[in-house]
């Protein structure tokens, strides 16, 4: 069980960026968190990697204690992320970087399972470096790649449906559902699609880096689409500054 | 062949006691050992010290290795190469260096190599320098690689210091016929105050005639670097040069490159970059249960690979 207990993040000058969010994420579970830009989501989702370190409030995993760890310990206790921008390299290969993901070396037939689900072929990729060579959408599907490689006890991605093309995500979609339905780990996905949405068992809606609503996605979701096809803001930002 | 050579040999030409093919291994600027095969001739020059390589045309899949040695100070090698390939061969030439200095005095090799590449002779040319020893002598080491090639020749140069050698000094120049390509790979590291400046000069003579130059290094310590290129194309040719550098501690790099079109169908690209390790690196590896100083030693090692 991942615990958030009034989690704060602020930077000089621009204020708070989160402010007091409590959530528990469980084992088994997928949560997709939304909410409109600038609301906080890829905040959240770095102080929970510990790519940013929270100001205020504590990060509990399992019982331990890891809002002071850095992103080393953390990723070594269980926490997994794909970064909204996939980082590129000049010199480490897709296989590098799934296999320093997994840990160990991975064999042929591994490596395709790996980045079949993120709809790549392994022989076209294996070899090459993760540079600009390849286009967003690639590097992108690597990024997630690399965090299923490491078969985190958390695993968060940051918008994977960015910059991935129509016949990927509804492959990437799958790798989700399948996911959740094997009930591997914990699934924290940040996005915006309903498609992902739908699948999700709990949903969380950020806003103004607090929590505007939470929970099983049956309850929560009708209550978005709704405000959207009313041309409302489905999120209540405008509500929130009232 | 005393101890430091064979240690020196296995890290630079991979040698294992013995080497397949046609090779002259030197030693503290004497022979130390040679063989001639059916395709190639291996001879030493008449008027100065040096060989003449010569790869008989259609010679296909031979590795020659010419390796040389300077196993201890106040030692100032130099040698002259000259390697004739005969028309449509295709070999690969392993010619790696090491100087160990163990005194006070420098140890010193300068290799001259020139190379004559026939019409579609193609050449993979892998050259790997390294310095040892704890002498306070000055460990250096100054190729010279000079290439002609003819039509459609082909040749390729892998070129790789990594450690040791406190000063180099590394010219390169080439002059392409037409169609003929050349592909050069620099991977360079320094440390401490160690300094390293490499000169590329390509001139792209023949119609159509290309030249890829990719050099990757990283200066670490307070160590310095300087790369200067210059690609002249005189007609219808492709030239591309690329300088990436890490800096790390308080390294220092210079990159000069230089291009010179005096066709208007030549097509010249330079790509230079210097800086530190990006900070998003090191915390994409660092998300993987890397830790800072793993995550470093893992970019560079990818990076110089």
């Amino acid at each position: 069980m991942l615990s958030l207990e009034h989690i704060r993040w602020s930077l000089p000058g621009a204020g708070d960026i989160l402010n007091d969010i409590s959530l528990r994420f469980a084992p088994g579970r997928m949560t997709v968190v939304t909410g409109p830009n600038g609301g906080g989501k890829t905040s959240l989702a770095k102080v929970i990697a510990g790519v940013e370190q929270a100001t205020g409030g504590r990060i509990v995993l399992n019982g331990e204690d890891l809002t002071n760890a850095s992103v080393t310990e953390r990723a070594r206790r269980g926490i997994a992320y794909a970064f909204q921008q996939p980082v590129r390299f000049k010199g480490i290969t897709v296989r590098d970087m799934l296999e320093l993901a997994a840990g160990g070396q991975l064999n042929e037939a591994a490596l395709c399972a790996l980045l079949g689900k993120v709809g790549l072929c392994a022989n076209e990729y294996i070899d090459r470096d993760i540079d600009a060579s390849l286009s967003g959408g690639e590097a992108k599907r690597i990024e997630i790649a690399s965090v299923l490689a490491r078969n985190a006890e958390v695993s968060i991605f940051d918008e994977p449906e960015a910059g991935i093309d129509l016949w990927s995500f509804t492959r990437l979609v799958d790798t989700f559902e399948d996911l959740r339905r094997t009930g591997h780990g914990t699934l924290i996905v940040i996005s915006h699609q309903e498609r992902i949405l739908s699948i999700a068992d709990d949903i969380v809606v950020i806003a103004d880096g607090r929590v505007r609503d939470h929970g099983p996605r049956v309850k929560i979701l009708p209550t978005l689409l709704a405000g959207e096809m009313a041309g409302r803001c489905p999120l209540g930002k405008e509500d929130a500054k009232v | 062949m005393n101890r430091i050579t064979d240690e020196l040999l296995r890290i630079v030409s991979g040698f294992q006691g013995a080497f397949s093919g046609a090779y002259n291994i030197r030693e503290d600027g004497q022979c130390a050992g040679r063989r001639s095969t059916e395709h190639v001739q291996i001879d030493s020059l008449p008027d100065k010290p040096g060989l003449r390589i010569t790869v008989k045309p259609g010679t296909k899949g031979e590795t020659v290795y010419i390796p040389a040695c300077v196993t201890h100070s106040d030692v100032n090698d130099i040698v002259y190469n000259d390697f004739f390939i005969g028309e449509g061969a295709d070999v690969t030439i392993v010619a790696g260096c090491g100087v160990h200095a163990d005194g006070e005095e420098e140890a010193r090799h300068n290799g001259i190599h020139r190379f004559f590449l026939a019409k579609g002779a193609r050449v993979l040319y892998k050259e790997k320098h390294i310095g040892t020893g704890k002498g306070a002598g000055a460990r250096r080491i100054d190729p010279v690689t000079q290439i002609t090639m003819e039509d459609d020749a082909y040749f390729e140069m892998d070129t790789v210091q990594l450690s040791g050698v406190d000063d180099t000094t590394r010219t390169t120049s080439a002059v392409l016929g037409a169609r003929a390509r050349l592909v050069v790979r620099e991977r360079l590291m320094t440390n401490g105050a160690e300094t390293a400046m490499t000169d590329f000069d390509v001139a792209l003579d023949g119609e159509d005639a290309g030249a890829d130059l990719v050099s990757r290094s990283v200066a670490r310590g307070h160590s310095r670097q300087t790369f200067r290129s210059c690609i002249r194309g005189k007609t219808r040719c492709t030239g591309h040069s690329e300088c990436d550098a890490i800096l790390a501690d308080e390294g220092c790099v210079i990159a000069t490159p230089a291009l010179e079109a005096s066709h208007v169908d030549a097509s010249l690209i330079h790509e230079a970059a210097i800086g530190k390790i990006a900070g998003e690196q090191l915390l994409k590896l660092c998300t993987l249960g890397l830790t800072e100083e793993e995550a470093e030693r893992k970019i560079i090692e990818g990076f110089l690979r």
